[in-house]
């Protein structure tokens, strides 16, 4: 029980120490904070619309990739693997989770991005170049770096977390569920789709938030990758931005103790504290319903 | 169990104080790697343990007002009225010099010329091809490609932008009153590296790129770096010479708060710039003497260890001035 107490008691210090120091800024800016885009230290103006988005929309782009990739790899590994494969490729999938993050955004910066802006950036550029719509979402310079290739470089990092719960969750179906299933005549994928998937829905998206809080809290890896652009010019997929963990990382040592800058700091951590908060919530409000709708 | 504690306690002690003196300090990481490699060798003639922690300048300047270690290292000096308020000294250790590379195909280091006003205003996003007129004016004899100017610049806050943007601020009133100084500005454009290495890291991956680094970075790599065009109207390269000319002409004997960009001496390099000590001036009597006989040592016999590392070592007539006011203003 001490351990708990501890547990909360440290939870609780860390928000009123994030609120006290935040409120400089908060009195200052109030809501103007969230929507001002202009991060200028020197005059003391500060606004953090540019991180926020570059946060919402880096975790967004690794969900896309990661969820349907992950629930590839757990199908892969629970049903249609070779029993011989299932160990070391699991093991390997793993061993994805150990690599370390800034390993990553180096490995992202120095090898990755080369290979996507020749390979991908250039002809999806020239090819989306006449479409309406695709060419403002595709729009920028191909420098491979940017809030794209950070969604990607995410995905890749959260794909272990949501892919061994997943196969976790998918192998404890009872196997009287799936061979029940398979001896009306279901197809592998229906039984997939149909029976296991509703049954372990409850697993499943628990690990997918892990994932999205993974995702939420990258500094590292993000940083190297991001741009670190505080000017955000249309919403091109490609365009170059910063995430709140990257400025927090970047301008943290060196930010002055005069004026709001620290503050200005403290202030999006408190943000981010309440982002993860916000996604957290919303999936005990999910899980609560599908308890309610008679789940397991 | 309490004798046992006991026995422990008596033997930290009695350790702690056989220990030869020991200071720390902390602050900015440019001279970072030199202070490392003079304490070590120090360490080995003296004995002393002299240990330095690079948290940033601003973090050295809070920790040495706070007194929680020894000597704060600022790559920006303080105003003379907060070193008054703070009962601190600062000196200058070595001088360090911010150089702008590029990454043009064809073009070999040292060959384009630019100056200020044009460096200004391509980090501004007004100049935006190699073979604006601006630039060709300056280099006619060179072949400049039709292509894009990809700027790279420091995403994390630091000293080398400090000096870079206190140099633009001083030549260029666009820049002066759009964007200002410091250790992170509003950059109207560029791609942030984290680092010099991340700026180093850009340039050299991306065609057409210019960022600016420390002259060790720049001198190690092997990216092509710019020639500039000093207050004088001479074309000056980045070298050792050139960063001890920009300290030429100036009065130190009144403040050590001396700006040395845009430096109006002759075969000055314009962003030039030094970094500091701070150091309390009632402090721990033993102390403040161990520091200063670390930093004497130093001035005398850490030229070679300096310059090995790419650093420029202060010139003889500043050292003195600096011995002169460490007598007269440290309390020992």
């Amino acid at each position: 029980m001490a351990a708990a107490i501890f547990t909360l008691a440290a939870l609780c210090g860390v928000i009123i120490m994030l609120g006290i120091q935040a409120w400089p800024s908060i009195t200052e800016f109030g809501f103007s904070f969230i929507t001002n885009s202009v991060w200028d230290p020197p005059n003391n103006v500060f606004g953090a619309f540019v991180p926020i988005y570059g946060t919402l929309i880096t975790s967004t782009i690794a969900l896309i990739i990661a969820i349907p990739v992950s629930f590839g790899i757990a199908l892969f590994l629970t049903e249609l693997a070779p029993a011989w494969l299932r160990r070391p490729l699991g093991t390997a999938i793993e061993l994805l989770a150990a690599i370390p993050s800034i390993v990553y955004g180096m490995w992202g910066l120095l090898f990755f991005s080369p290979i996507f802006a020749k390979y991908v950036q250039t002809p999806l550029m020239n090819w989306t170049a006449d479409i309406p719509f695709l060419n403002h979402l595709f729009a920028g310079a191909p420098i491979g770096i940017g809030l794209f290739t950070a969604g990607i470089i995410l995905a890749i990092m959260i794909i272990p977390y949501i892919a061994s719960v997943m196969r976790d969750v998918f192998e404890v179906v009872p196997p009287l569920l799936k061979e029940s299933a398979y001896g009306l005549g279901c197809t592998t994928w229906e039984v997939i789709w149909s029976v296991v998937l509703p049954y372990t829905k409850a697993g499943a998206i628990g690990g997918i938030m892990l994932g999205l809080g993974r995702a939420l809290g990258e500094t590292m890896a993000v940083t190297f990758v991001i741009g670190n652009s505080n000017i955000l010019d249309g919403y091109s997929l490609f365009s170059m931005g910063n995430s709140i963990t990257s400025v927090l990382a970047n301008e943290f040592p060196e930010a002055s103790l005069t004026g709001f800058h620290q503050s200005a700091l403290m202030e999006l951590g408190l943000i981010l504290f309440f982002i993860t908060c916000v996604v957290l919530s919303l999936s005990k409000v999910m899980l609560l319903r599908i308890k309610k709708m008679g789940g397991p | 169990m309490k004798r046992l504690l006991m026995i422990v306690a008596l033997m930290v002690g009695v350790v702690s104080s056989i220990n030869a003196m020991e200071i720390t300090g902390a602050g900015a990481s440019f001279p970072a790697p030199l202070y490392g490699k003079w304490a070590e060798s120090y360490n080995k003639l003296t004995g002393v343990r002299v240990n330095y922690q690079s948290i940033g300048s601003s973090g050295g300047v809070n920790q040495i007002k706070a007194k929680t270690v020894d000597f704060g290292a600022s790559d920006t000096p303080l105003a003379d009225a907060d070193l008054e308020a703070a009962g601190l000294m600062q000196f200058p250790t070595v001088i360090g010099g911010v150089v702008p590379v590029i990454n043009l195909p064809g073009i070999a280091s040292g060959a384009m010329v630019l100056t200020g006003e044009v460096l200004a205003d391509i980090y501004l996003g007004k100049i935006t091809q190699w073979d604006d007129a601006a630039i060709k004016t300056l280099n006619p004899t060179l072949n400049l490609p039709n292509q894009k100017i990809t700027v790279v610049r420091r995403a994390d806050g630091s000293g080398t932008t400090a000096i870079f943007t206190e140099y633009l601020t001083k030549i260029s009133p666009n820049w002066a009153s759009q964007i200002g100084q410091g250790n992170t500005v509003n950059w109207p454009i560029g791609t942030g590296g984290k680092g010099n290495e991340g700026v180093s890291a850009f340039v050299m991956r991306l065609p057409g790129a210019i960022g600016y680094v420390e002259y060790a970075y720049a001198k190690q790599s092997t990216m092509a770096f710019v020639q500039l065009k000093n207050a004088k109207g001479e074309t000056v390269s980045p070298s050792i010479d050139s960063f001890k000319a920009a300290t030429q002409n100036i009065d130190w004997s009144k403040t050590f708060a001396q700006s040395l960009t845009n430096s109006s001496a002759q075969g000055a390099w314009p962003i030039t710039s030094t970094t500091f000590i701070l150091m309390q001036k009632q402090g721990n009597p033993e102390k403040s003497k161990t520091i200063i006989a670390f930093f004497d040592w130093a001035y005398k016999n850490g030229s070679a260890e300096a310059l090995a590392l790419d650093y420029v070592p202060m010139p003889a007539d500043v050292v003195t001035a600096v011995q002169k006011a460490w007598a007269e203003k440290i309390a020992i």
